[in-house]
């Protein structure tokens, strides 16, 4: 029963218009900003020590970080608006009734439509990644005339990594779909949430010291100190979001744990509330 | 956990009677569903047997839907419990045996009605042959394939009826299942729900269409502010059927008619006679009146319909409230 109705999940995220644009817009953004930008910036002043850094981060050596530099903010804020489309929607078009009294259990509906956006999210970071690496590689050849080799150890980690980051994402949005049981106000809470919030609190931390340690709790603090510790930055503090503000393995037992809360937060609402 | 109380249905007429019940398909106990002080289901006590068109009406916020929502698992219940198909209401063991259509049909707007079907029989892990049988059935063949979101209301209305058949289910719970329908679209509907019934399949349909009920049900519950206020079978509803009788002069055919069936069978009406007899008892009594010289000129049924009867209940459990007040 499980795999059917995971099956069907699959079937549903595939068949839907909305879930193709969001990951196109995506992979374009994250070509844009990640590889273009910089690539544009290094040709603009190929000889400043701007224009060099610029270049270093966009070659394949730099693959493992610079590859998921894009998803602990503007990255995040698209897989956001992903999970309340997907679990929000259910409720404004009244799908979550029809699926609720057709067979399997509430706890396989959530689990299923959970590991359906988990598998969906997988498939676009293996693919965001061989994007990245290929263009990586393209500036390479333009740059240096040869092709360069990757750790495999930290492409894994790359991917495991940006995985995990888009999933906890997702379930954040998902579990404001739920609990606002419609689109429009979990779009709009979760984006504010990601893109207003956190940077605020980023940017009043160093100022407040009780917000300092607030910062250190943050999803979005969290996952851009994972990124940074694969490598995704050398500064303190960065546009997209990506700081080593806490230690990689904190990072990632604060995101693990957001990924549970949200997770549990959202199954427990959808399995004990009433459907209308 | 199954319910271990042998459940009595409760007729108008005076012979109740007892029903096994390995023979209920529907079943609840004291089902009730509060919201804050307001009873939106109080106490309800409700059968349907196995094999039969049980008809469940009630007006505008009587408690129909959120009955249905308890026992398809939607709505939990407050107090009470409801048992379907012998599983606690909502479970998959129940959900398993059943098709539901409750309010309007929901679907994925991005998807054929086709791929809508798909999704749920997936979910369900129902053979995907069966989708096209069921399009078939509600008469969308040539449509399947068209975006729900171009459906028109009778079509998405047709699309959730084949939703509800695709388990090929032992139940069926429908509401309001003719609402969008044109007239064509509501006989079909009609014709459908009926086979299912003479199937040996259930039905448990939700409707306002009282002549759609009378036409339909084999047995009707009625529900007033979230209480059941009768069950019975559509007849037993409507109660006894007499005569009306038109003939002058209109007190000798009176008089006629008292001594011949008695004073209490008899009931004069501005120029109507209507007596308590069964209708094939007419003829006799046509016979009498003409062979007594009296120019009989109307003799016909006087049947309540169910819309009278349920407008009489609404009236009395309205005058009931005021009185209260």
């Amino acid at each position: 029963m499980w795999l059917n109705s995971y099956n069907s999940e699959l079937f549903k995220l595939r068949k839907r218009p909305a879930v193709w644009v969001v990951f196109g817009v995506w992979l374009a953004l994250m070509l844009v900003f990640t590889y273009v930008f910089p690539y544009l910036g290094y040709r603009a002043a190929p000889g400043s020590a701007t224009g060099r850094a610029l270049l270093t981060n966009v070659l394949p050596q730099q693959l493992a970080g610079q590859a998921i530099t894009g998803y602990p903010v503007w990255g995040g804020a698209l897989i956001v608006v992903l999970g309340a489309l997907a679990l929000g929607s259910e409720y404004g078009w009244g799908t979550m009734r029809t699926m609720l009294s057709n067979r399997p259990s509430r706890m396989t509906v959530y689990t299923t439509q959970m590991a359906a956006l988990f598998t969906s999210l997988a498939a676009l970071v293996v693919i965001a990644f061989l994007c990245s690496a290929l263009a990586s590689e393209l500036i390479s050849v333009s740059t240096k005339g040869a092709f360069a080799g990757v750790a495999l150890g930290s492409v894994a980690k790359s991917i495991g990594a940006g995985w995990l980051i888009l999933c906890m994402w997702c379930t954040f949005g998902s579990a404001l779909g739920i609990a606002l049981r419609g689109t429009a106000l979990s779009v709009g809470l979760g984006l504010i949430w990601v893109l207003v919030v956190e940077n605020v609190l980023r940017a009043v931390a160093s100022i407040i010291a009780p917000i300092g340690t607030i910062e250190k709790g943050l999803p979005g603090v969290n996952a851009g100190s994972l990124v940074a510790g694969l490598g995704g930055a050398t500064a303190k503090t960065s546009g997209d979001g990506v700081a080593a503000i806490v230690g990689g393995s904190q990072a990632l037992a604060v995101l693990v744990l957001f990924l549970v809360v949200f997770g549990v937060s959202g199954g427990s609402l959808l399995i004990r509330r009433d459907v209308h | 956990m199954r319910m271990n109380h042998s459940c009595t249905i409760k007729f108008m007429s005076l012979n109740d009677t007892r029903v096994k019940s390995e023979d209920l398909v529907v079943r609840t106990e004291g089902l009730t569903k509060r919201y804050g002080s307001v009873a939106a289901v109080d106490d309800l006590n409700l059968c349907v047997r196995r094999g039969e068109v049980y008809g469940f009406l009630g007006p505008n916020g009587a408690g129909k839907t959120t009955t249905l929502r308890m026992l398809v698992g939607l709505v939990r219940p407050t107090r009470g419990r409801a048992d379907v198909q012998g599983s606690p209401a909502g479970s998959p063991e129940s959900l398993a045996r059943i098709g539901v259509m409750v309010e309007t049909p929901a679907f994925y707007p991005f998807l054929s009605g086709r791929d809508n079907l798909d999704v749920l029989a997936r979910q369900a892990g129902v053979a995907r042959k069966r989708i096209a049988e069921v399009l078939e059935i509600v008469g969308m063949a040539g449509r399947g394939g068209d975006r729900f979101a171009a459906y028109s209301l009778g079509m998405k209305q047709r699309l959730g009826v084949a939703a509800a058949l695709l388990k090929n289910p032992e139940l069926l719970i429908l509401d309001e299942p003719t609402n969008g329908l044109d007239p064509i679209g509501m006989a079909d509907m009609r014709t459908l729900i009926r086979s299912f019934g003479n199937d040996g399949k259930t039905v448990l349909l939700s409707s306002h269409q009282l002549g759609e009920v009378q036409q339909l049900c084999d047995r009707v519950g009625v529900i007033f502010k979230g209480s059941m206020k009768t069950e019975g079978t559509v007849a037993e509803l409507r109660g006894s059927v007499s005569l009306v009788v038109r003939a002058t002069p209109t007190n000798r055919a009176e008089a006629c008619l008292v001594e011949l069936l008695g004073r209490q069978k008899v009931t004069l009406r501005e120029d109507e006679i209507h007596i308590e007899v069964e209708p094939h008892e007419g003829a006799a009594i046509s016979r009498k009146l003409i062979g007594a010289g009296i120019d009989l000129y109307e003799m016909r049924r006087d049947e309540r319909s169910l819309e009278d009867v349920f407008l009489s209940m609404s009236a009395a459990a309205n005058d009931g409230e005021e009185r209260v007040a």
